[in-house]
């Protein structure tokens, strides 16, 4: 067992991709030598100026960073605590997915790719890569489940309207798992010509490491924007909802060597945890391999990978990045889980007391506020990753519900 | 000698190994699936595990997969299942499959058992090299059990010659990067071949992925010690009658001379 060391580097993986026993790149011999390529070159490509500079002025101009650190009064009155958010929402094409493929898809230039694939749940993550493959004249094939299409409709169009193609992943069950399996076969299919921008930080080494650096900006901004409101770098909490955890691991980062800051990773409970209609991954879930690292996945006892539920599509995922199964079992991360309903619930109670309509996702992160027994004087940032505008038709049918 | 070594020493050249799934058609035919390949003249059995999530196979062996999975296939049921596979089979068994269902089931137990119901060998897609000499490549040497890795045509010579190095039976040369059922144009694999061949390799080598009738049986040969067929057989099965006349037909075609 880890237990939660002060002295551990929480932001640096083994140069295998290893955040203890958790990461690794479990993969076909066929993916070898692209993923060979990246961990190779992924640092250097980031750390240099140039790169640098590319990503930041189109982080700015483009996507419109830094996002406001909001201080949220009337929902800090009720909880009594000072509550932050992060905006994500504000970003261009509506929530944090885009920070990372800025960054992928300026890195697949640099490494001479001329087609770019990927996964994708709710669809953010789809039109985010759409658009930055708009942006730069790169060929895009978005892989879906086939029934994530059905009830994301709005997303699909903005990808095809984006000029990319969508294609249903009609294997297994479905949806992201299976939209994933499709992703990393056609990336099998066709390795020279193309980059896989992976929209989470799961996969094989390097990737949950790289997409965590790429969201890492969330962090770097808060400290600054915490800094010039109140004085300090340090909030007490920060709080994010976890599917495979790119937003979590965004607004972590610059915090996770940062003892006295709470790290609350709000997973899905979907119906509830033990209802058997959950995605509450590190509650259900034990050691296993799923997508080319090893992590926490919700399993049978043979192993074999099981459906998630959710009723936001982008928590609806069976795993969880390996850095963060190893916040959990080092209790570096406190892990809460938030259900349907209570997340519907709050979607609505943010939109009425400040006036911000978040995603199905970020709800979640709302929903446990009140279960953490916060103190007045604790500084709280929420990661508001996205906003609900894609969400709209659940919330179309709840308000019918309530008439 | 492990059955794998024995069979190439007395036969080194068109060497027939099918991949078939465990449970599949039905969840007890494996054995006369098995038996069926053994009469109609495979050489080695592939025998796959199947898993919710193979990323390494095409639609075909997916498919076969979850029908498996639905048909209630485990790892415990196929053990059961093969305890007395070596009263009427008597060619190399080597398992396929990926690594979460034997974590699952614990990898040492796994290779325990393997090895006491007469398996010979494994492949595992998704155990890379660095895992296997990290933890798991010792396990499987000490249940006596070849492993069998997969090269691809970008695999850099080094790199193929320590795979080579660290696999026992044969290895597993992929006709090109691309995922099992996918069609390949074998005039751009010969060069390749041509070079494996060449590199004089401690293991004899069998081609897999794409090999599908006996054009592409034969246009491997020249080159390689033998081929998988696994998507072809899967798609007879699928369509076929009843298992040993659809084995019959099918080997039969890929054997004619």
């Amino acid at each position: 067992m880890h237990l939660f060391n002060e002295s551990t580097n929480y932001q640096q993986p083994s140069a295998e991709g290893y955040y203890g026993e958790y990461g690794g790149a479990y993969i076909p011999e066929m993916l070898y030598g692209n993923v060979e390529t990246l961990k190779t070159q992924y640092l250097q490509i980031m750390e240099d100026p140039a790169f640098k500079a590319e990503v930041e002025a189109l982080l700015k101009d483009y996507v419109g960073r830094p996002t406001p650190l909001f201080y949220a009064a009337r929902l800090s009155e009720e909880i009594g605590a000072q509550i932050y958010l992060k905006r994500e929402d504000l970003c261009h094409t509506g929530a944090h997915k885009i920070n990372n493929t800025i960054g992928q898809i300026i890195l697949a230039q640099r490494l001479g790719k001329k087609k770019i694939i990927a996964e994708t749940g709710a669809g953010q993550h789809g039109v985010a890569t759409a658009t930055v493959c708009a942006l730069k004249g790169m060929e895009c094939v978005v892989y879906m489940g086939e029934k994530d299409i059905e009830r994301q409709a709005p997303n699909v169009a903005r990808m095809k309207m984006l000029g990319a193609t969508v294609v249903p992943a009609t294997s297994g069950s479905k949806t992201l798992k299976d939209a994933t399996n499709e992703a990393i076969r056609a990336w099998i299919n066709e390795p020279d010509t193309t980059h896989y921008i992976i929209g989470s930080v799961v996969g094989p080494h390097p990737y949950p490491d790289m997409v965590a650096r790429f969201q890492s900006v969330i962090s770097a901004e808060m400290r600054t924007q915490l800094k010039d409101k109140i004085g300090t770098e340090l909030p007490t909490h920060v709080v994010a909802c976890v599917g495979g955890g790119s937003n979590a691991a965004g607004a972590f980062y610059h915090f996770l060597n940062e003892p006295t800051v709470e790290l609350v990773a709000v997973e899905a409970a979907g119906h509830g945890v033990y209802s058997g209609m959950s995605a509450a991954t590190t509650q259900l879930g034990s050691t296993g391999i799923l997508h080319g690292s090893k992590s926490i996945v919700m399993q049978t006892k043979d192993g074999q990978v099981v459906e998630p539920h959710s009723i936001s599509a982008g928590l609806d995922y069976p795993g969880i990045g390996p850095l963060h199964a190893f916040l959990y079992q080092s209790k570096r991360g406190t892990f809460m889980s938030a259900t349907d309903e209570d997340a519907l619930k709050w979607a609505f109670h943010l939109s009425e007391i400040e006036g911000i309509i978040p995603a199905l996702e970020t709800a979640h992160a709302f929903a446990i506020l009140p279960e953490m027994n916060l103190k007045p004087t604790d500084v709280v940032i929420v990661c508001l990753s996205g906003r609900g505008d894609k969400d709209l038709a659940t919330y179309m049918q709840a308000m019918d519900f309530k008439k | 000698m492990s059955r794998l070594s024995a069979l190439f020493k007395q036969k080194n050249e068109r060497v027939l190994n099918v991949y078939c799934t465990a449970g599949y058609p039905h969840l007890n035919s494996t054995l006369e699936v098995m038996a069926s390949l053994q009469k109609y003249g495979a050489n080695i059995i592939e025998l796959g595990m199947p898993y919710s999530d193979p990323l390494a196979d095409g639609e075909v062996i997916q498919t076969s997969s979850l029908v498996a999975l639905d048909n209630g296939m485990t790892i415990d049921t196929l053990f059961d299942q093969l305890s007395t596979m070596r009263q009427t089979i008597h060619i190399p068994v080597v398992l396929m499959g990926y690594m979460n269902p034997i974590l699952q089931y614990g990898f040492e137990a796994f290779c325990k058992k393997a090895k006491s119901v007469g398996v010979d060998g494994l492949i595992l897609p998704d155990l890379p090299l660095y895992e296997f000499e990290q933890d798991y490549g010792t396990i499987i040497q000490a249940n006596e059990l070849d492993f069998i890795f997969l090269v691809t045509p970008e695999t850099p010579e080094a790199r193929l010659r320590k795979l080579d190095q660290l696999s026992s039976g044969f290895l597993y040369a992929v006709s090109s990067s691309a995922t099992t059922g996918t069609d390949k144009d074998f005039s751009k694999v010969a060069l390749y071949l041509e070079r494996l061949k060449s590199m004089e390799l401690k293991n004899p080598f069998l081609v897999g992925f794409g090999i599908k009738d006996k054009a592409s049986f034969d246009a491997v040969n020249v080159y390689a010690n033998g081929a998988i067929i696994g998507s072809a057989y899967i798609q007879a099965l699928s369509k076929g009658k009843d298992v040993a006349s659809t084995t019959a037909t099918f080997l039969e075609a890929v054997l004619s001379h």
